[in-house]
């Protein structure tokens, strides 16, 4: 009995793959039917939805990548604390002291390619017409994924709190105070008010529910940090899930009819 | 020693091995070549000369270069192969000003639809990809280039558009394909792989593939570019241009032909809700699951406007081009902050008023609160007029001209919501040309209430 087998047999193995390996077709099947992970599949597809060509594979790029921000985003954790005091002293020490230093690197390259895949595979469904019927309403969790994945990565961008982050954030964010009704320099926040007084002021309205404050400071620094690690990672995770759950109830990859 | 040369050793190696690299594609293109391509049947007085012998000669000429590059060692002012400054200047006086600018990126966009047959072939679209790579070199090759280019945060951008050019490049590629296929009546080509197959193992490896690649993609940039860190934060150094983060420099580019509340909040709706409403205004049911332009002209050029020279043509200009002061610079010009370009554009009301001879109506501040905004409304008569007629008059008027076959077909609520969508895209290019050509300012101005279009 070779090693492999002798694995193969042994009850460990078997208790954690509940079928022999995928050497024939019916056990092809099997594997993607008990596989936890496989199961986002289904056991079979249209060679034209599964090809590389058609589907760019960039949906799946794109899930790759936030796991692999997932998991960065987790290490570097370990090492930053979102105060005024640390927060860039400890992105610092990523470059200068820290073994896994390079994590935050792929991060930060992670983040940006994933703003790029996700465009492009909006492009791709576009271009492929899958938002038509049956898929319009997977679209329309597609673009909201599309608004986090932004937005994730704009909170994210203050995190290391040098010049380019929050100069960067502060005109970003600058852009809230003309919201119409709700920002202190929007057209109509002066029919807000009650008795003379303005209901939308710099310390109420829609900038300061984004920074926490009258300007880019440590209250914004906590407000990004935990949008960034906590609040958006759970609700895109959310719609990811429901976002395969409909490719699927939606008949799969879309193909001509 | 200079302290801003334009050539550097390591730029000089480092060029040299990029020509390696394009010598080496090069290479494999040329037996490409020789396979598919065939020959000529006379030229040069040669019979039967292989097509395949130019890109042989091409990559040779390459390799040479990377020789060169590869194996000086003077000193690096001494240099010859370097990009002419005349050449500099005549591409900073079209790419430093707006309406070239635009103008190019508006030709390029139509030359991809309207040309979409002949680029989309793969000799052309080598030949194109070729050009682009050596344009990056040579200009790499001037020091404000690899200031503004080089820099961490703007090597994704060059990297997206070069995988925006390939997939646009896929997309026509397999549209022309089926867009014949349907003409001659033959079956889609996603048809023709309409089996079903196991998805262990024809899905799960390409996905473990892509996997690894995309993992050693990222070690490997991270490994070569370290992340940027700049100064210490400090709320009373503001850097001159501040600018977002690059996925939001289109909206940025936006505020200087928008105020802030259209700019940063309303458009920015419009866009989102817009691209969540496609599904449900778009009534045409062919072209679903499958590449194909000419199925559905309108959507696909709508939808490649907002995105080509809108979306990632405005991230260009916004990363690449603007400087100090939002200023406009050439890609190889200095950025320098004094430098002063001259804005003083007018208002329509200013227009209209002064063309009359007369002053503009001034709200009296002592006067009742009613008084003061019939006054505000009637200096602002015209504009309000236009942008309403705009969003209103314009959709029912297109419904019954251009717009008719799609109007009976999606019923009023679709087309109005269509319609608006429409009008709101292009209404920001119709706000440049209007600054551009009148040096006009805000159609409407209310400063008193925050309100200018
Ligand atoms: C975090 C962001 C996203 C992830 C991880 C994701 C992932 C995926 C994956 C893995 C697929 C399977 C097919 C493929 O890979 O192309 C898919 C399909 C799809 N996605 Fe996304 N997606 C995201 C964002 C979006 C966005 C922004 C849109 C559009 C606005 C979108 C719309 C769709 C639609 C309509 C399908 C079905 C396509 C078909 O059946 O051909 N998704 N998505």
């Amino acid at each position: 009995m070779s090693v492999t087998e002798y694995i193969r047999k042994s009850q460990i193995w078997r208790s954690i793959f509940r079928h022999p390996a995928p050497y024939d077709r019916r056990n092809r099947a099997v594997v993607v039917l008990t596989n936890f992970f496989l199961h986002l599949h289904p056991v079979s597809a249209k060679k034209g939805g599964i090809a590389l060509s058609y589907t760019w594979c960039m949906g799946g790029i794109t899930f790759f990548l936030f796991l692999v921000e997932a998991l960065t985003g987790v290490l570097l954790m370990f090492y930053y604390r979102p105060t005024l005091e640390w927060a860039f002293t400890d992105i610092r020490a990523l470059r200068d002291v820290n073994t896994l230093g390079i994590m935050r690197e792929i991060h930060r390259w992670g983040a940006h390619a994933m703003v790029i895949t996700v465009w492009l595979h909006m492009y791709r469904v576009f271009l492929t017409g899958s938002y038509k019927p049956p898929r319009e309403f997977n679209w329309v969790i597609g673009v909201l994924l599309l608004v986090l994945t932004l937005l994730l990565s704009f909170t994210g961008y203050l995190l290391p709190w040098d010049q380019l982050a929050i100069w960067a954030i502060t005109v970003g964010s600058n852009m809230a105070r003309a919201t119409p009704f709700l920002g202190h320099e929007g057209p109509g926040f002066q029919l807000l008010n009650v008795g003379g007084f303005d209901l939308i002021t710099n310390a109420s309205d829609a900038r300061f529910l984004l920074l926490g404050a009258r300007t880019v400071g440590e209250e914004t620094l906590n407000r990004f940090y935990i949008l960034h690690c906590v609040a958006i990672p759970i609700v895109v995770s959310g719609l990811i899930a429901i976002h395969f759950w409909r490719v699927r109830k939606d008949g799969g990859i879309s193909q001509p009819l | 020693m200079e302290p801003h040369p334009d050539l550097t050793i390591s730029v000089i190696r480092g060029l040299g091995w990029l020509y390696l690299l394009m010598s080496l594609l090069n290479i494999c293109w040329t037996f490409r070549s020789h396979k598919h391509d065939g020959y000529y049947n006379r030229m040069f007085g040669i019979d039967h000369l292989p097509k395949s012998m130019f890109w042989a000669i091409y990559s040779a000429l390459l390799l040479v270069l990377a020789a060169v590059h590869l194996v000086f060692s003077a000193d690096a002012s001494s240099f010859l192969l370097r990009l002419p400054s005349w050449f500099k200047v005549a591409a900073d006086t079209v790419i430093a000003n707006p309406i070239s600018f635009f103008c190019l990126s508006l030709v390029i966009f139509i030359a991809i639809i309207a040309l979409r047959k002949w680029w989309v072939q793969p000799t052309v679209a080598w030949i194109l990809f070729n050009l682009s790579v050596l344009f990056l070199a040579v200009s790499m090759t001037d020091y404000d280039f690899r200031q503004i280019v080089g820099k961490p945060d703007n090597v994704p951008i060059v990297g997206m558009l070069y995988l925006v050019g390939f997939t646009t490049w896929l997309y026509f590629y397999k549209a022309n394909d089926n867009d014949e296929r349907i003409a001659e009546g033959r079956p889609l080509a996603e048809k023709e792989l309409s089996d079903q197959v196991l998805v262990w193992p024809d899905l799960v490896y390409s996905e473990m593939i892509c996997m690894i690649l995309v993992t050693s993609l990222l070690i490997v940039w991270g490994v070569a570019l370290q992340a940027p860190l700049e100064e210490p934060a400090s709320a009373v150094k503001t850097p001159n241009p501040s600018k977002a983060p690059w996925y939001f420099l289109g909206l940025q580019e936006m505020l200087v032909y928008y105020d802030p509340w259209m700019a940063g909040v309303v458009l920015p709706s419009v866009i989102l809700v817009g691209l969540m409403a496609i599904p449900y205004i778009d009534f045409n049911t062919k072209g679903n699951g499958y590449y194909t332009f000419d199925e559905r002209k309108f959507a696909i050029i709508t939808f490649l406007f907002g995105f080509l020279p809108l979306w990632v043509g405005m991230i260009v200009l916004g990363t690449f081009i603007r400087g100090p002061n939002w200023n406009m610079f050439g890609l190889y010009e200095y950025w320098d902050v004094h430098k002063l370009e001259v804005l003083n554009n007018v208002n329509l009301s200013e227009y209209f008023w002064h063309g009359l001879g007369q002053p503009l109506p001034k709200p009296d501040a002592e006067a009742p609160g009613l008084s003061q905004v019939l006054t505000i409304l009637s200096r602002e008569w015209l504009g309000i007029l236009l942008t309403l007629a705009y969003l209103f008059v314009l959709p029912p008027l297109m419904a019954v001209t251009v717009f008719k076959k799609f109007y009976v077909k999606m019923g009023f609520v679709r087309y109005m919501v269509l319609a608006n969508l429409v009008l709101l895209m292009a209404s920001l290019p119709l706000k440049m040309v209007l600054r551009w050509v009148f040096r006009l300012k805000y159609i409407v101005a209310i400063p008193e209430w925050f309100f200018n279009i």
